[in-house]
């Protein structure tokens, strides 16, 4: 199976092609088409995986591609290993789910074909980035995730809000992308290989250290800030929700957000060389996980509420990375993937039935979703960290990790989290699905194509927790899989997790079910707060001002420059020849009188200038 | 005898301009027809030599010398190597799109279709050229039909472009010949031939005075910062073909010219000048792309691209590097494929919307589906999207220049942020949002049209995910070439 791994990747995006050329006229039949071919690779990367299984180890498989004078060799290839195996299995499983989910969710958008097109693309740049063996391949997928997102997010491009998204999340991420560039341009130079493999080995014969491993680790790590949403390049994320539901699911779950987890677990080494890069990504990911934690508090939008819920839980998952959590952080990635594409599947069936994206327009929908009902809370309390949910388990290896590391400071930013995560989520669950109906009109459940997949995620949402050895063991085969970290068997720290999920949970349940605390008195209390989370902190008023204020400035400026100074210079000489010209043309009036003087005049001038220039004729005149 | 080739590729636009020309007049499609044909068979020859030249033996192939004027020693002599090869394919695809881009024009269409094959034949002979005279003559041969065709059939300011733009070039082309009779006279005024010139030992004071000579020159034409001016108004006034014959063929002639008459005669200058140079190039780049973000015309828009793009050419040129030289010619064959399917887009939006002016567009691509795909996947190769050529070209030219320049490059790739924000604010603004009335009753485009955009992005696809058959080629000349700039180091 191993040597064939390649139809893994190939068969969604032959899907993609064949629906993207057939174009309309098999609209009916695209989505059965894209689904087919994603379930076919989920069983290859089923059955890849059990081969992985059976036998634990590295294995490379690679093709020539490019080679230039100058020594340039760059090879197409695939790295297996329980990591990328693992992964291949989230992502398959993840797109087929969301893609079953569309044919109903989607079934009545006149553009569907192109939309299952997208998806079978989006899913083949993951698969693709989960296999490459080097840095160039793995960066070439990592642009067409990018650009998988940002066909998706802007797949309704006649709204405006939608084409910003689109164009927002693109020229985020890509901003991080350059320093992923460079830091790839650097290890070139100074390791001479894109190997993700020899670069392992080169890391370890000591080749990359000091200031440049941190370097390259933190050049590398914009990246994955830009791809996982990590402040200072979250902005993105939650105006993806412009996108269709299934998408966002899609964005969220298993590919986009997660390629920049993925890429930091796959070179791990190139980060674990640095002390100074492993401190700032564990910094950078707590403070994401709680900054975005406590923006999730106040919001109104559903999909909002769960993209800044995805923001802290990658800070979560950035933050065991840092803290040399491996398998921590992997593993958070897989309970994550499933219990967030259950909350975004369930909440498009809320948004399907109520036709609105806003919490308070909704309310009481227990009585007439069951099914919606019944996945949403198992997500919920998946998310929340409630035993012995799939999230318990792994929030946590997270919280875990970051004590091993000895950062007691994380430990305490996790702990506080988590609290918020439980009050944020509850306080969705319950404003949405108890109390009265906000309208009189009646909501429906969704279809059976729309039911399955959730109650599938739903089983491993409550279920994936009792993986947690297996999956940690496993994965500690990964090429650049630090060794076991120390066990940790002590109870104080699910405690506390527990504690602060049941504190968030009663929180939410005295405000928003009991009324026992009035919403708003809170929040008339503490307004300055509430309006900083309301307007996310004014992050994106920042960068607006960035933008609006410095770029466009500069860039007008340059524009005028180009034109009045550049090309006014070109225009100033044909200005001045012109005006020699005219000049010299006076001297051309056709008067005999003129010129026999002017040429008298010469004459003179010149038998003057050839005496004076004589020495003889200087030595008479003296 | 061998089959003369390159002089069948050369000449067959020239022949099919004397035909277009001998048609009666009332017969008004017959014109574009023969050009078509001419076109057809001149990119079919380019694709057969680039098949037949044999890659493992490498060096010039196809030769064919002739004496033309043994007096002076000017010899009607081609040859190609595979840099070469490459750019006579390139220039084969374009006019073939563009004969195809040009299907509908009804002003005096005789002259038209004669007028691009001439300048056409003439960008094939100075890139097959082995002499250096020939090499002159097939410039001049190019550049005197883009005055008429700016002149006659542009738009906007169209004379004062077609003036700017000949001035500049005539500019350019001095400079080039102050140059080439340099070398000449400096060779023992026996040959133009640029075998012989090779040989010749020039000193290095010799070289360090004409290098910076014929760059400037070369870079005129390459788009060079600053003297880049003439291409923005000389693109926005052009007709359609005429934009994409000169962006994406005439500026490569530039680029190419640089590497083949300035780094491989004269080593040691270009070895003294480059590092000074590349910072120029680096304003290409930042400041190309800086700029074509607050145009408001579409056509200055990609004007300003280009300025931006060849600044990676000429950057990767200025490192002597044979990975980022490698990538240079690669983003010569790139730009050029990308640039025409832009220009071809312009024209097929503007014939449709009857304007240029982003703002005034929007909510096109539920009207022209078709078109505003292309428009994507030419914006996607521009912005180095993995998966198209550019973004091969980019990487190699990246690569090579941060082994030579770290600091410079690094700021270099700030451009592809850059070009990302503008190419995806004009795909936002002309083809998504709402629809808009005024242009309720446009079409998508036509089976000739579609046949152009489709040959164009092919093309772009097949070089990104497959290069190795292009860069092979190219390597086969920078290989050599980069050998030879270490032994002279």
């Amino acid at each position: 199976m191993l040597e064939h791994a390649w139809i893994i990747p190939a068969l969604p995006i032959a899907a993609a092609a064949l629906v993207g050329l057939l174009g309309r006229r098999i609209n009916r039949f695209a989505g059965w088409i894209t689904s087919a071919a994603i379930a076919g690779s989920l069983l290859l990367a089923l059955r890849l995986m059990w081969d992985v299984l059976a036998h634990p180890g590295v294995k490379e498989i690679t093709l020539p591609w490019l080679q230039t004078a100058g020594g340039l060799m760059i090879q197409m290839g695939m790295l297996i290993d329980p990591l990328s195996s693992v992964m291949l299995v989230i992502v398959t499983f993840v797109s087929l789910m969301v893609q079953v989910y569309s044919l109903g969710y989607m079934a009545e958008d006149e553009g569907i074909g192109r939309y299952f097109a997208f998806l079978s693309l989006f899913t083949f740049s993951m698969l693709g980035l989960v296999l490459s063996n080097n840095l160039i391949f793995l960066y070439m997928f990592w642009e067409l995730v990018g650009l998988s997102s940002y066909l998706l997010i802007g797949f309704w491009y006649k709204k405006p809000e939608a084409a910003n998204a689109a164009k927002k999340a693109f020229v985020v991420t890509r901003f991080g992308d350059m320093g992923f560039l460079i830091g790839i341009l650097v290890v070139g130079y100074f390791l001479n290989t894109f190997n993700i493999l020899a670069l392992g080995d080169a890391v370890k014969a000591g080749k990359l250290a000091g200031g440049l491993a941190t370097a390259v680790a933190l050049l590398l790590f914009c990246g994955a800030m830009g791809k996982s949403g990590q402040f200072p390049l979250h902005i993105w994320l939650p105006d993806a929700m412009e996108g269709p539901t299934p998408v966002s699911a899609l964005i969220h779950a298993a590919t986009m957000v997660a390629a920049g987890v993925f890429m930091v677990a796959r070179l791990f080494p190139l980060f674990a060389a640095s002390e100074t890069a492993m401190l700032t990504v564990s910094y950078i990911g707590g403070f994401t996980a709680i900054f975005a934690a406590t923006i999730a508090c106040v919001q109104d939008d559903i999909k909002r509420i769960l993209a800044y819920s995805t923001l802290s839980q990658l800070g979560y998952m950035v933050m065991a990375l840092g803290c040399g959590g491996y398998t921590a952080g992997m593993f958070h990635l897989t309970t994550h993937a499933a219990f967030k594409a259950l909350l975004f599947l369930a909440a498009g069936s809320v948004i399907h039935a109520v036709h609105t994206n806003d919490i308070w327009k909704m309310g009481g929908l227990c009585r007439s979703m069951g099914i919606t009902t019944a996945v949403m809370l198992i997500a919920s309390l998946a998310l929340a960290g409630v035993f012995p949910f799939a999230g318990f388990f792994s929030k946590d290896e997270v919280l875990v990790s970051t004590f091993l590391a000895g950062r007691m400071d994380l430990l305490f930013v996790g702990l506080l989290t988590a609290l918020l995560t439980s009050f944020y989520i509850f306080r969705m669950f319950f404003v949405v699905f108890a109390g009265k109906p906000a309208t009189d009109k009646h909501a429906h459940e969704a279809s059976w194509v729309m039911t399955i997949p959730m109650l599938l995620l739903s089983i491993l949402a409550a279920g994936l927790g009792a993986a947690t050895a297996p999956f940690g063991h496993f994965l500690q085969a990964s090429f650049g899989a630090p060794a076991m970290e120390t066990e940790y068997h002590g109870r104080l720290i699910p405690a506390l997790a527990t504690l602060m999920a049941v504190l968030g949970f009663a929180w939410a349940y005295l405000v928003y079910l009991q009324k026992a605390v009035s919403a708003s008195l809170l929040m008339r209390r503490f307004l300055p707060i509430y309006t900083l989370l309301k307007n996310k902190y004014y992050i994106d008023e920042m960068y607006q001002w960035a933008v609006q204020r410095i770029m466009f400035v500069v860039s007008r400026a340059l524009a005028w420059f180009d034109r009045n100074i550049v090309d006014g210079a070109v225009n100033g000489v044909a200005w001045l020849c012109r005006l020699t010209g005219d000049g010299l043309s006076r001297l051309q009036q056709g008067r005999l009188q003129t010129y026999l003087i002017m040429f008298v005049a010469g004459v003179v001038i010149i038998i003057m200038v050839v005496l004076a220039s004589n020495p003889t004729v200087l030595a008479w005149m003296k | 005898m061998s089959i003369p080739y390159l002089s069948i590729i050369s000449a067959t636009p020239l022949v099919a301009a004397i035909i277009i020309m001998l048609l009666p007049r009332e017969r008004v499609t017959w014109p574009r027809w023969v050009a078509l044909a001419g076109a057809a068979f001149s990119l079919i020859l380019s694709i057969t030599v680039v098949a037949a030249y044999k890659l493992a033996a490498g060096g010039y192939q196809f030769l064919e010398t002739h004496s033309l004027l043994p007096s002076l020693g000017i010899q009607y002599a081609l040859g190609a190597d595979g840099m070469a090869l490459a750019m006579v394919l390139l220039t084969g695809i374009i006019i073939f799109a563009g004969v195809l881009a040009s299907w509908d024009v009804k002003e005096r269409p005789q002259e038209f279709f004669a007028l691009l094959l001439i300048l056409v034949s003439g960008v094939f002979y100075v890139f097959a050229a082995r002499d250096l005279f020939l090499f002159f003559l097939g410039y001049e041969l190019a550049v005197l039909p883009m005055y008429l065709l700016i002149g006659i059939w542009g738009t906007g300011k169209r004379e004062y472009a077609a003036m700017k733009l000949t001035l500049y070039l005539m500019l350019g082309s001095a400079l080039m010949l102050v140059g080439i009779l340099a070398m000449y006279f400096a060779g023992g005024a026996q040959s133009f031939h640029l075998d012989h010139l090779r040989h010749v030992q020039y000193s290095r004071g010799f070289q360090i005075t004409f290098f910076p000579i014929l760059f400037l020159g070369f870079g005129t034409l390459a788009g060079f910062w600053p003297f880049h001016t003439w291409s923005p108004d000389g693109h926005a006034s052009a007709p359609t073909a005429v934009s994409m014959l000169h962006a994406g063929v005439l500026m490569k002639l530039g680029a190419f010219g640089i590497i083949r008459i300035g780094v491989e005669m004269l080593p040691i200058g270009a070895q003294v000048w480059v590092p000074y140079l590349a910072l120029f190039t680096l304003v290409n780049i930042v400041y190309g792309s800086l700029v074509a973000m607050a145009q408001t015309d579409l056509k200055y828009v990609i004007a300003y691209s280009s300025v931006s793009h060849m600044g990676i050419v000429l950057l990767g040129i200025c490192t002597l590097n044979p990975i980022a030289l490698n990538g240079a010619v690669m983003q010569m064959f790139s730009h050029g494929i990308m640039t025409g399917l832009f220009f071809a887009l312009v024209g097929m939006v503007y014939g449709r919307t009857h304007t240029r002016v982003i703002p005034d567009m929007g909510g096109l691509a539920s009207r022209m589906p078709f078109l505003s795909m292309a428009f994507v996947v030419g914006g996607l190769v521009s912005l180095g999207l993995p998966g198209f050529s550019g973004f091969v070209a980019e990487l190699l030219v990246f690569l090579g220049a941060f082994r030579v320049y770290p600091l410079l490059s690094a700021v270099a790739v700030t451009g592809i942020l850059f070009t990302a924000i503008y190419v995806l604010r004009v795909v936002q603004k002309m083809f998504f949002g709402p629809d808009k009335p005024a242009f309720d009753h446009v079409g998508d485009a036509n089976w000739v049209e579609k046949s152009c955009l489709a040959i164009l992005m092919l093309v772009l696809l097949g070089v990104g995910i497959y290069p190795s058959w292009l860069v092979n080629l190219i390597n086969s000349s920078i290989g050599p070439l980069t050998q030879m700039l270490e032994v002279v180091r």
